[in-house]
């Protein structure tokens, strides 16, 4: 009778569910898990290094391709370190402005990953539904910033530019007539705000229907209840934050525990599961989009009623404005200096964190003074909760690991950086 | 009873007719999708695509080669050289854009103080081969020439916001 050894089966770096670049290399005993080993790096990028060659503003485009699912709370991260350096705080407007586009970026970052999860488990038609949601995000991301995803809109005191006071519209074509264009340029015919606005007003109702498709559903909860259960001493051993961690009970949101922007003027509620389970987390995220939607209209509320700059007024970090740069000497001298040479920070060293959708976003950063980086850490979220992926595998099925990764919310470009 | 209740539920598929619900309306409802080479998306005036050289209204091209869009660039994707002209003035004799390996910050666009190097609104370019990405002063120009008006029309629409 021949002994039979463990199975070991390379899953991914090109395996549909692994989202992205994940080689996974599992012993198997028949069909379970015994053994589950994350290699990264197929990825790397080298974002920290890079950013020590160029002056500070230069990185902003580069975090947003960190985690490119969730571009501007990357941004967020790295402006807010730069700004806490600096010793200077964006002006209201820009902090509200900010706050609503990381909650729509939260959106865009959960519905994602509810398509993708669902998607991996076999529920095609979550996938469909998720995206035409991020459609409507995406449209504002671009009136807002020129992109659909890398945006690169945050500046270390405030944001780029206003919010526009028009949307862009659809044109007629060979199969859309007069009449129906219009219907579909209803909802574009007012400002950026009336367009966030009557998507919160809509979202709520999506989000029903993601229910009602995939919270009751047999096959989901087969694949989802009781798949991967984290404790809660585990989760914050293993350094989980974000959904991860609330998933298994804990209360902790840095939106809430250190606020920073203007969160603190804004209510909200902090939603925690209780068993650990994948299914928990994906009701945790489900909660999440929820409350986010409350904040974007709280946002949008506050920033119809007060208008302002969105930018500081201080030319030796905040560029002038093209006008003046046209008309004035010192403003051109200051326009010349900051795109060529930059900011100085002082010498010294600061943590900045932010509740990104996936976690805990911390951005370490060295300065010797100069006008780049000495050191930057980039403290990402989901290489924390790749790095529980045994001990969450560990007992399952191979076709656990899928839902599994799909909790997880794996985005290899801020795990590889 | 509960138990009983959840077996009838269950027995009789109710949440996935209910989800069939969802579905089945949505079967009915007019589509999202566009049919893409002739229907299109809306572009902000901010999108930020393929790049352009402008000149002025006289022909003249506006670039001085001060060349703050090369220092700006993270990612290194411009080169200018500059010689003085016949006329005195300063003009760039070589400026080109590697779109390998541009990242669409924008940031050239809103360093330069003449507003002569700008991003369009084409997003749908091609090449054959690897130097037809590389944009050339002529090819910039060009792109420039024929797209002025539109152009001229989005920085007209942005113009209070920057």
């Amino acid at each position: 009778m021949p002994e039979f050894h463990n199975y070991t089966l390379n899953f991914g770096p090109q395996h549909p569910a692994a989202h992205g670049v994940l080689r996974l290399v599992l012993e198997l005993d028949g069909e379970v898990v015994q053994r589950a080993d994350p290699h990264i790096g197929l990825l790397h990028r080298g974002t920290e290094k890079l950013a020590e060659s160029k002056p500070y503003n230069q990185s902003i485009p580069y975090m947003d391709r960190l985690d490119y699912v969730s571009m501007i709370c990357n941004e967020h991260g790295y402006v807010l370190a730069l700004e806490k350096m600096l010793g200077i705080e964006a002006p209201e407007r820009a902090q509200y402005i900010r706050v609503m586009f990381d909650e729509i970026t939260r959106l865009l970052n959960h519905i994602f990953q509810l398509g993708a999860h669902a998607l991996d488990v076999g529920a095609m038609t979550m996938f469909l539904y998720c995206f035409r949601e991020r459609e409507s995000l995406m449209d504002m991301y671009e009136a807002v910033s020129g992109a659909r995803m890398h945006a690169a809109y945050y500046r270390p005191g405030g944001v780029y530019r206003d919010l526009p006071d028009s949307m862009p519209q659809y044109k007629p074509s060979k199969y859309k007539n007069e009449t129906e264009t219009a219907r579909m340029n209803e909802v574009r015919s007012g400002s950026l705000l009336d367009f966030i606005e009557d998507f919160t007003n809509r979202f709520p109702t999506y989000v029903d229907e993601y229910e009602t498709l995939l919270t009751d559903n047999r096959i989901w909860k087969q694949r989802t209840v009781d798949i991967g259960i984290v404790t809660p001493e585990r989760a914050k051993q293993l350094g989980m934050t974000g959904p991860m961690l609330r998933g298994s009970g804990v209360e902790w949101d840095l939106r809430k525990k250190q606020p920073y922007e203007v969160y603190d003027k804004l209510e909200f509620d902090i939603p925690v599961g209780t068993h650990g389970d994948c299914y928990d987390r994906y009701l945790v995220r489900i909660e999440e989009m929820r409350q986010s939607n409350r904040i974007i209209k709280q946002c949008i509320d506050w920033l119809r009623h007060n208008p302002g700059p969105v930018m500081l007024d201080d030319h030796k970090i905040t560029p002038p404005s093209r006008e003046h740069m046209k008309t004035d000497m010192e403003s051109l001298i200051h326009h010349f200096k900051l795109f060529s040479e930059g900011y100085s920070l002082p010498a010294g060293e600061v943590y900045s964190a932010i509740e990104h959708p996936k976690g805990e976003f911390g951005v370490y950063l060295v300065s010797d003074g100069a006008n780049k980086p000495y050191r930057l850490k980039i403290r990402a979220a989901g290489f924390a909760h790749l790095s529980a992926m045994h001990e969450m595998t560990q007992g399952h099925m191979i076709s656990d690991v899928v839902a599994i990764i799909g909790t997880m919310d794996i985005v290899f470009g801020e795990i590889d950086r | 009873m509960k138990h009983f209740v959840q077996f009838m539920k269950s027995l009789f598929l109710l949440e996935l007719l209910k989800g069939m619900n969802v579905t089945g309306r949505y079967f009915f409802k007019p589509k999202m999708t566009l049919r893409y080479p002739e229907e299109r998306t809306p572009l902000s005036p901010r999108f930020r695509g393929l790049h352009a050289l402008r000149r002025y209204p006289n022909g003249e091209e506006r670039c001085i080669a001060c060349k703050l869009c090369e220092a700006v660039c993270p990612a290194l994707a411009i080169t200018i050289e500059s010689a003085e002209r016949e006329d005195g003035t300063r003009r760039t004799t070589r400026y080109e854009i590697d779109l390998t390996k541009c990242i669409f910050c924008g940031y050239c666009e809103e360093s330069c103080p003449v507003d002569s190097i700008v991003e369009t609104h084409i997003f749908e370019y091609h090449g054959e081969e690897r130097a037809d990405l590389y944009m050339t002063k002529e090819k910039l120009l060009a792109v420039g020439d024929k797209y002025e008006v539109q152009i001229a029309q989005a920085r007209e629409q942005d113009a209070r916001y920057r």
